[in-house]
């Protein structure tokens, strides 16, 4: 009974100021750093520490009241930023990074709680950002299994096309590859395009 | 001559899956079958395609036993299937019943261990599967 009250009561007034977002994505797309930009231009501070080494998030991160304006509209988002989703692991590829083989294998064990944590916090999100390598072959199947969740789940999708500073990096590309959604072509690291995103999010936060 | 590649490649396997194979079964049982024959070292060619949860269970799932299983790295997933949306209205009409009719022939998911495959590469037409 007193679930079922909570649960009326979060339906009838379920504000817009406390969207959960998610940052879901293939490892090394960029999440942690939108999210540490987006943090950072709203509150000051950053929310998680990036590196070029696969697999540096292996906990769902949070920052708490990020408050987004864009043109007089405000909305209040709980970020959610998560370890990047594949589908095979293996410690010696953290080997290369100049990794020691009893860290790598800690890493290795790290990431795969980290994926299937990010596959259950799915249920949980009330709009996902799908963060993507520009520079990367769109098509990948982690790619198209995290699109088709959210929308089995009937979750707001944004798609972004991160790291355009890239020379390789192909917005269409991947605007082809998900022609039903919106794409966002931004770089992260130096900021490019952070205007019409935000634009974008709180676009968004309009459909949850 | 023999060599390790030449080796490697003799033990390859490909098990041929009709969706009817697996239609009457639970997520965890299709889950649980798919994977029991990667861990055989088979590289599964289904007609048709697991639905976008049971996708994610197989991730999930693959995660547990890469944690339990020793040399066990993981999987490699594709699907492939044919791209209606520049079809006419007909075109995507008749495929739409074929698929009701008999179940989704024309998609194809291709699913194997990441020892074997060490990467799949998939563009809207075609499949390439490298080998490892």
């Amino acid at each position: 009974m007193k679930q079922f009250t909570k649960r009326i009561f979060g339906i009838l007034f379920k504000s817009k100021e406390n969207i959960k977002l998610g940052f879901y994505g293939p490892p090394n797309a960029g999440k942690t750093s939108l999210a540490n930009r987006i943090c950072k231009d709203w509150t000051g501070e950053e929310l998680g520490i990036v590196s070029n080494v696969p697999h540096e998030t292996r906990n769902v991160q949070f920052k708490e009241k990020v408050e987004i304006e864009y043109k007089g509209k405000k909305v209040v988002l709980k970020i959610v930023d998560t370890p990047g989703i594949a589908t095979k692991i293996d410690y010696e590829d953290f080997l290369k990074f100049g990794l020691k083989r009893s860290e790598a294998k800690k890493r290795a064990k790290e990431a795969t709680q980290g994926i299937i944590d990010s596959i259950k916090w799915l249920d949980d999100m009330d709009a996902v950002v799908v963060v993507l390598d520009a520079a990367e072959n769109p098509y990948s199947q982690v790619n198209i299994t995290i699109i088709g969740n959210l929308v089995a789940r009937k979750i707001p999708v944004l798609i972004v096309a991160n790291k355009i500073d890239l020379k390789k990096a192909d917005v269409k590309k991947i605007e082809a590859a998900f022609p039903e959604y919106d794409v966002v072509g931004i770089s992260a690291k130096d900021g490019v395009n952070m205007e019409e995103f935000y634009e974008s999010i709180v676009r968004l936060s309009k459909k949850v | 001559m023999n060599t390790k590649r030449d080796k490697k490649l003799h033990g390859l396997s490909l098990h041929v899956m009709p969706f009817s194979e697996v239609k009457g079964m639970s997520i965890s049982e299709r889950v649980r079958k798919i994977l029991s024959l990667i861990m055989g070292n088979k590289i599964i060619i289904l007609h048709g395609r697991l639905r976008p949860e049971e996708e994610a269970r197989l991730i999930e799932d693959t995660m547990v036993m890469v944690d339990h299983v020793k040399n066990f790295k993981g999987i490699e997933l594709a699907v492939i299937e044919p791209d209606m949306r520049k079809e006419n209205f007909m075109v995507k009409m008749k495929h739409e019943l074929a698929r009701r009719l008999i179940g989704d022939s024309a998609t194809i998911t291709v699913v194997g261990p990441a020892s074997v495959i060490k990467e799949i590469k998939k563009d809207p037409k075609k499949l390439e599967l490298l080998l490892d």
